[in-house]
């Protein structure tokens, strides 16, 4: 069994609103990624996946609002570290972020190079600066990307070789969990193609020990991690291995996500989309039982009452629905 | 559905030579450069596009919402005149629109009921006792799933993403266009809302018979809904065709390249095939 | 729009600038009810009458008196008498004469005149003493001896017949009359200006021309600079090059100096308040046009607009219906800023002489004007400036709050 990198249990965050509403957007998330392996999150927009990405940093900042669970690092727990703390010893080394709009973060007026050199002294003011050149150069060889860009500025690059960039200069410490959420949806497919590439080579190459990678494209996500999990309304309705997911879907909502799936593939055409009525729940005020319940077609009364725990199955897998594995099958199987 | 026999049908719109050039200054963009199309009556064409392929640009053109520098469109056979006011809207009788952001496509200062009148009134029914509107405004509504009784003094804005998206059909139900042009209509909205766009744009067609032109990036969006399909590369169409003819058996290299590249489920998706 | 107008008075700004600018507003209307009349009316002869109350000497003669025997009334009748610099030449004489003045203040009445009776000789000469000082103190000595011995004052009459000189009556120094009792009394909380007139009715009457002038302003500059923002940026093209090329002319212009001349030339006699409001208005258009077209082309392309457009929905209702309700509220926000700096112009250029012809209605800058040419601000009379400039002051931040405020409901990156 290989080390434990992150490990989240219960993490529980909220939004404050301006008029003092608590809005719990990631409500009990506990998850887990070993080295070497890559998490994916699946859901739709406003579901909290882009909420537990911040939230997973430990650098709150309002109105976003840490309430409880632990988050641990390779053994050290970080959640209620003062946010300083988390900018100096955790982000960087521990943990890096990549957001959609990433490529849009560089400064204009400055070369690629000084970025690589702000972050090493970050952590090591005390670095060279021809150490650090060194290095830097030497990763970008590594990662393919052109030796020249580092001279250059970030207008100079092309969309989608400027989220590269930042994506090499985020992990140039070498972080033990990189979180990108939605790196490469504001890019061509080509682009993407090329950046969940660099991505796989950097988890090949050891520059990061594993990935938590946010997107709501599902072939994307089965293509690029190992295991997914499903969020809905700040919770995890399900988890699995990325191929038991996509083809063997347990929880109601999962399955109409996958089944929603477009790819370019012969066969596709004579596919039957699923459709899902209805919106999700105001988080202001969560349903009492299962979230789902108001749009799911397999509910019954008992499903807005009985609040659900995750429920584990068939070794690593977990969902959270009132109705067993065993009648959800049989229910499937039958509507084809 | 799918229409085998649609090449023998009349033509609905086509064009030749049809471009589009920006000039600022002394710089001359060219967005879309001499294409040529022909979409018959009731087909359902995807154009796919990249951001920057011109395909806005060209849906723009098709609408008459913009001049073209070049060619010329036919609609229905004849030579395309929308030179005046009166003619524009003759034409855009029969040519209507569903946009990309369904937030920003909705005047916020309309009331839902606005909105649909409006519809009624521009296919001449003006005249009609309000009963009458009520009524044909209650079964658009109720053809996209909308109750038109809880509509009644609401905002657009009131609703979520997709609900607009499908009062965008309804307003379409309404307008009875013989083309209607979908930009991107499902690219804002989530997953599980998507379905049900697509399966009422597809009912539309078959009760209304109208021609659906649906312009995408989503190659996967393009092939399960679409007749035929044109690929669009810098402002030029690439390769044309009946949908399994493209994407199945690609031909120009582009369209290979844009296959490739798009994740894949069923068959591997190669990462070292990345061109650098 | 009742959900607007909820969030706009949420905003402290707004509700602190419109509770500043109502009770403006308020005193505009009220003043003139309790206190009618024409503001220019001349009600005093002289120029920079104090503030406070005026009791008409005549009628006091007439007025039935009532006697109250007060301890400290010849105090207070010669501590009046007395003034600052008398008090002054009396302790010098009596340091001069070696009087021993340890434990006397100068403002202690009682005991300074106590040392005074006791020691003043008009017969002592002190050294180094002109003439002319000598009967100084003379004529001061006397007015005290007269003001503390007299017990009554005689009022006398000539008799129109006789053409002889009759007593009418005896005034006592104990004789008191109710305020309220006279006839004629005069309240001027901000006295009078230099030609005697009213300075709080005029204030309230100037306050009203100048808002006036600044809506007329605010009303023609955001007219066309709305007009041809909209042209500009809607029809694009020839249309924009042609109406920014003027723009952009009246801009590298300073607006103040053109203002100056257009005043200037028009001459005295056809500057009515009207007519300078135009004025100001035609000349302050320019950054209502630059913002407005911005506002436009980046609406022009919206999703909305083309929908519009495909509806067959005409040029007009387009912009009536899809474009200007977007932009109404930051229209709005120019607006109150037009104003306000209308009301500033047009105190600037009346301060210079160029403002309103004189001698039909007050305004705040030709308050302002008279006030310096009269050289209020040199001889002391306050009241004749102060209270306009501090109206000015309270008009333009009320406005300007009441603008931050709307900012702040209507742009979502300023809202916290």
């Amino acid at each position: 069994m290989s080390k434990t990198m992150l490990e989240v249990k219960g993490l529980t965050t909220k939004y404050i609103t301006r008029f003092h509403e608590d809005v719990y957007a990631v409500d009990h998330v506990s998850l887990k990624i070993e080295e070497g392996k890559s998490l994916g999150i699946a859901g739709e927009s406003g579901c909290g996946k882009s909420t537990l990405a911040l939230s997973l940093m430990g650098y709150y900042f309002p109105p976003l609002h840490y309430q409880s669970g632990d988050i641990i690092i390779d053994g050290k727990n970080i959640s209620g570290m003062k946010p300083d703390d988390v900018r100096k010893n955790v982000l960087g080394t521990e943990i890096a972020y990549i957001p959609q709009a990433a490529m849009n973060a560089l400064n204009p007026t400055r070369k690629i190079y000084k970025f690589i050199e702000d972050v090493v002294k970050a952590h090591d003011p005390k670095q060279d600066e021809k150490t650090i050149l060194e290095m830097a150069k030497s990763r970008f060889t590594e990662l393919g990307l052109p030796l020249d860009s580092l001279d250059k500025h970030a207008v100079e690059l092309s969309g989608g070789m400027k989220q590269r960039v930042v994506i090499a200069i985020s992990t140039i410490l070498k972080p033990k969990v990189l979180i990108a959420d939605e790196p490469s949806s504001a890019l061509d497919v080509t682009s993407q193609k090329m950046v969940i590439k660099m991505l796989r080579d950097m988890m090949d190459r050891g520059f990061i020990k594993s990935m938590i990678f946010i997107t709501h494209e599902l072939p994307l996500l089965y293509n690029v991690t190992d295991n997914i999990m499903v969020m809905y309304a700040g919770q995890i309705v399900e988890r699995g291995s990325a191929k038991e997911m996509v083809f063997d879907p347990i929880h109601p909502y999962s399955r109409g996500l996958m089944k929603s799936i477009l790819v370019p593939e012969e066969g596709m055409r004579e596919h039957k989309l699923a459709a899902i009525p209805g919106t999700p729940p105001n988080l202001k005020k969560p349903p009492q039982g299962c979230r789902f319940a108001e749009r799911c077609k397999y509910a019954v009364p008992s499903c807005r009452f009985n609040s659900l725990p995750m429920i584990e199955f068939e070794g690593e897998r977990g969902y959270r629905c009132g109705h067993s594995v065993q009648h959800l099958r049989e229910v499937y199987q039958h509507e084809e | 559905m799918r229409n085998e026999d649609i090449s023998s049908r009349p033509l609905c719109l086509s064009g030749r030579g049809v471009t589009k050039i920006f000039t600022t200054g002394k710089t001359r963009t060219v967005a879309v450069d001499h294409v040529d199309f022909e979409f018959h009556e009731g087909e359902l064409i995807s154009i796919v596009g990249e951001s920057g392929s011109g395909k806005t640009t060209l849906s723009k053109m098709l609408l008459g919402l913009l001049n073209i520098t070049e060619g010329e469109i036919l609609f229905q056979g004849q030579p395309r005149d929308i030179s005046n006011m009166h003619k524009r809207r003759e034409y855009w009788r029969g040519i209507q629109a569903i946009f990309q952001d369904p937030f920003s496509s909705f005047n916020v200062f309309n009331k839902i009921d606005t909105v649909l009148l409006d519809c009624i009134n521009m296919r001449g029914g003006k005249r009609l006792p309000m009963e009458k509107k009520i009524e044909m405004m209650t079964e658009a509504c109720s053809f996209v799933n909308l109750k038109f009784a809880e509509l009644t003094n609401k905002y657009p804005f009131e609703l979520s993403g997709g609900q607009m998206q499908r009062l965008m059909i309804a307003r379409i139900f309404l307008l009875k266009p013989k083309i209607l042009l979908a930009d991107e209509p499902t690219s804002m909205i989530d997953a599980c809302s998507r379905a049900t766009i697509l399966d009422m744009l597809l009912q539309l067609r078959d009760e209304v018979g109208m021609t659906i032109i649906f312009i995408t990036h989503d190659i996967g969006l393009a092939y399960y809904i679409s007749d035929s399909v044109y690929i669009m590369e810098h402002g030029k169409f690439v390769e044309s065709g009946s949908a399994d003819d493209v994407i199945l058996n690609p031909k120009a290299a582009y369209t290979k390249r844009l296959i490739s590249d798009v994740p894949k489920i069923y068959e591997p998706w190669d990462l070292n095939t990345v061109a650098q | 729009m009742k959900n607007t107008l909820r969030q706009v008075f949420h905003s402290g700004k707004f509700v602190a600038g419109f509770c500043i600018f109502a009770f403006i507003l308020l005193m505009m209307i009220i003043y003139p009810l309790i206190n009618p009349g024409n503001p220019l009316e001349r009600i005093g002869v002289g120029t920079f009458a104090k503030p406070g109350t005026y009791v008409s000497l005549y009628d006091t003669v007439d007025t039935e008196t009532e006697t109250f025997k007060l301890a400290d009334a010849d105090d207070k009748r010669l501590a009046k008498i007395l003034s600052d610099s008398d008090r002054v030449s009396m302790v010098e004489w009596l340091t001069q004469a070696e009087v021993d003045l340890t434990g006397v203040s100068m403002n202690d009445t009682e005991k300074l005149l106590d040392l005074w009776h006791a020691n003043y000789d008009d017969s002592i000469r002190l050294k180094g003493m002109t003439k002319a000082q000598r009967n100084y103190y003379v004529r001061l000595n006397n007015s005290l001896n007269n003001a503390s011995k007299a017990d009554t004052l005689t009022v006398t009459d000539v008799d129109p017949d006789t053409n002889e000189v009759v007593e009418k009556t005896k005034i006592q120094k104990t004789d008191y009359v109710n305020v309220g009792d006279v006839a004629n009394t005069k309240t001027l909380p901000l006295g009078t200006d230099n030609f005697g007139r009213d300075v709080l009715k005029e204030l309230v009457s100037a306050c009203g021309t100048s808002i006036m002038i600044g809506l007329i302003a605010g009303l023609v500059a955001t007219f066309i600079g709305l007009l041809l923002g909209l042209l500009a940026g809607y029809l694009g093209g020839v249309a924009d090059d042609i109406i920014m090329f003027i723009t952009n002319i009246f801009t590298v212009i300073p607006s103040f100096v053109l203002l100056i001349l257009i005043s200037y030339s028009l001459g005295q006699d056809q500057r009515g308040a009207t007519t300078v409001a135009i004025v100001i208005g035609l000349t302050s258009w320019v950054w209502t046009t630059r913002s407005v077209r911005s506002q436009v082309i980046s609406l022009r392309n919206r999703d909305h607009v083309n929908l519009s457009k495909l509806s067959g929905h005409s040029l007009m209702r387009i912009i009536m219906t899809d474009i200007l309700p977007y932009i109404a509220s930051y229209v709005v926000m120019a607006f109150i800023l037009q104003v306000s700096s209308g009301i500033l112009a047009e105190a600037q250029l009346s301060l210079l002489g160029l403002g309103p012809k004189t001698t039909e209605v007050p305004t705040l800058g030709l308050m302002m004007n008279w006030a310096m040419l009269y050289s209020a601000h040199l001889n002391g009379s306050w009241w004749a400036y102060f209270p306009v400039i501090l109206t000015i002051a309270g008009i333009s931040f009320s406005m300007n709050l009441m603008n931050t405020g709307l900012d702040q409901v209507f742009n979502p990156t300023l809202r916290d």
